[in-house]
């Protein structure tokens, strides 16, 4: 069956079940109504005064009765840095567990080596919103037994309350906790700062277990993940590497092409009709959309324009902007570099949020929903303005879905920020290798050639060009590039799906193919 | 024409190319070695240009070693062309 989009989806694959195919952003969405039945939390039981503290990971992981065929759930709270999922594979792996479905809420260079445990059937099925390096690669040539899902951040949450997911152990790591198993990423020598998306594991995973390098007297304070949906709490030598939180993704960059796209998108953002006092913000870590904010903050100084909200993904450099007053609060579901996690700990007004909160489609107050502008980035963009984010020039899984597609539906103004080629790749496609967000909920392109603003927009258009921004039609702007790159070779692909995008409805709206030849 | 030295131009920046060029003894044609962060999408491309530029130049008997980093093809254009223009002598530049 085709989807909205023209995808051939099937309608079934075994070992995922029924798979439902994207019929447009809002279209499964119907108000104050969800068509899908949705699970009920796990009932629990603890006797007075019983500790549960344990001697060591295995302990815990023990006590929770590990089964054949269990779903495995972490976070990425800790990026790059994260110490806590290997470890969990490992003694799972030691116990003779298999054919384990892994649903981390990313998964990020510090688990390549998973790939040893996909080859062996160890895991079998991947839930996630982000696959890179040696892991990407290895289930981009088919070596995940069953497809692997690549959701969005608010899908995730959605994937649980449906039953999608269904959680039987979630290793959290907290950088403070306490023999109850109330936990923070706010302080302590880990801090890595918001918990956003491990609280709706603690909420809903039948067995939790709190992993801490950092024990704290009862009660720990402030707490993100409360006690009374911890079963195991134990203390380690350490969590990980909290400085590697912060990628490149999340630093300002210098590149002058990343520099002059952003100045392009930040004088967009001001003639779109949006840049007011009260506004709401949100930029994606990574070049030029978080360049964006740099020019952003110079221009709400210039015109004195103080904003309503941030949300994100917050970067030290959001909290500059909270603190010198441009805006009037941060929401903080995930902190890109571990400074963030001081001003969470301090700022009453950096609130920090679940990613319920932040982007399930199927609540009545997701922030993504009351956004004004949202600032992502792209690895390909096509003339229907559907954005890539997932898969490489090769075809291969190397991104993440993220909160993109979450952003791009709520947002009053979405904007996409891209170089037109990069290193002789042209960006700009007839059709993207594989859409994570659709075209619909994607207003304006801007590159360091032109800005293109989707036809369904005409007013915004008219609006820019008086401005004197250079509108350019995106189909002219394809030509233009593959005049200068030249037409690339096509992919060697195969016939074999390694993965599905599942949009954040919960509907497939793209699958990806394995790869024959890797660059 | 025949290449007197060894010779180069461009670099290993993204967006580059670096050719090396050394002479071959007389008669033994042109040997052309390339890598590329871009080989899977434009490996014929790079090649065509290459040897397009070599043609026009009429030189024979060298070692081309082009480590391409997603050069344009007027970047390439002008890398081979000064590459080999120092391989003859006749212009000056780095080895």
């Amino acid at each position: 069956m085709k989807n909205a989009i023209g995808v051939e989806i099937p309608e079934y694959i075994e070992g995922l079940g029924k798979l439902e195919p994207f019929q447009g952003v809002w279209n499964s969405i119907i108000e104050d109504e969800v068509p899908v039945t949705n699970i009920s939390r796990t009932l629990k039981a603890k006797k007075p005064h019983v500790s549960k503290l344990c001697k060591n990971l295995e302990e815990a992981i023990k006590r929770c009765k590990p089964f054949d065929g269990m779903t495995v759930t972490c976070h990425h709270h800790l990026r790059g840095g994260d110490g806590v999922l290997m470890q969990t594979i490992k003694i799972l792996d030691e116990m003779g567990i298999k054919d384990i479905t892994l649903a981390s809420s990313s998964l990020t260079s510090a688990h390549d080596g998973l790939v040893p445990y996909l080859e062996k059937g160890m895991i079998t099925r991947i839930f996630t919103s982000g696959i890179r390096g040696a892991l990407g690669d290895a289930i981009s040539v088919g070596k995940l037994k069953y497809p692997a899902i690549i959701h969005s951040h608010g899908g995730r949450v959605r994937d649980f309350l449906t039953g999608r997911i269904k959680p039987d152990l979630s290793v959290l790591a907290a950088s403070a906790a306490d023999e109850e198993g109330n936990a923070t990423g706010a302080h302590g020598p880990s801090a890595f700062g918001s918990m956003g998306y491990a609280d709706i594991d603690a909420r809903y995973s039948r067995n939790v277990i709190i992993v801490t390098d950092n024990l704290v007297e009862y009660p720990c304070v402030p707490c993100t993940v409360r006690q009374h949906f911890i079963d195991y709490v134990v203390k380690v030598d350490s969590i990980g590497d909290a400085t590697k939180i912060a990628s490149g993704t999340t630093r300002i960059t210098n590149s002058p092409m990343d520099l002059r796209i952003a100045r392009i998108a930040a004088t967009v953002i001001e003639h779109s009709g949006l840049f007011k006092n009260g506004m709401s913000f949100q930029v994606g870590a990574g070049g030029a959309s978080l360049a964006v904010a740099k020019f952003l903050r110079e221009d709400m100084k210039r015109k004195n324009i103080i904003g309503s909200f941030m949300i994100g993904g917050v970067t030290s450099y959001g909290v500059d902007m909270l603190n010198e007053g441009l805006f009037h609060s941060i929401f903080d579901v995930q902190s890109f570099d571990a400074a963030v996690s001081t001003s969470v700990l301090n700022n009453p007004n950096h609130i920090e949020i679940s990613c319920d909160q932040y982007a399930n489609p199927n609540n009545c107050g997701s922030m993504t929903n009351k956004l004004d502008v949202v600032v992502l980035g792209a690895l390909e963009v096509d003339v229907d303005f559907n954005v890539n984010v997932i898969t490489g020039s090769s075809g291969e899984i190397r991104g993440a879905s993220g909160g993109h597609s979450d952003t791009a539906s709520g947002a009053n103004l979405t904007v996409v920020v891209c170089p037109a080629f990069r290193g002789r790749l042209p960006i700009v496609k007839d059709r993207v290798h594989t859409v994570v967000t659709p075209g619909e909920s994607v207003d304006v392109i801007v590159t360091e050639r032109g800005v293109c603003v989707n036809p369904s927009k005409p007013n915004l258009a008219a609006k820019l060009k008086e401005a004197g921004v250079q509108v350019v039609d995106i189909h002219d702007l394809k030509v233009e590039v593959e005049k200068m790159t030249g037409v690339p070779a096509e992919k060697q692909l195969g016939d074999q799906i390694v993965a599905l995008v599942e949009y954040r409805d919960g509907t497939i709206i793209d699958v990806i193919y394995n790869v024959k030849n890797l660059s | 024409m025949t290449p007197k030295f060894k010779a180069q131009a461009g670099t290993f920046e993204s967006s580059d190319i670096m050719i090396l060029i050394e002479p071959l003894e007389k008669d033994s044609g042109r040997k052309v070695d390339i890598s590329s962060t871009v080989m899977l999408q434009f490996e014929e491309d790079i090649k065509a240009t290459i040897n397009q530029v070599l043609d026009t130049l009429q030189v024979q008997d060298l070692h081309l070693i082009a480590k391409d980093k997603g050069a344009l093809t007027q970047t390439i254009e002008a890398r081979v062309e000064t590459a080999v223009k120092r391989s003859l002598g006749i212009q000056e530049g780095t080895m």
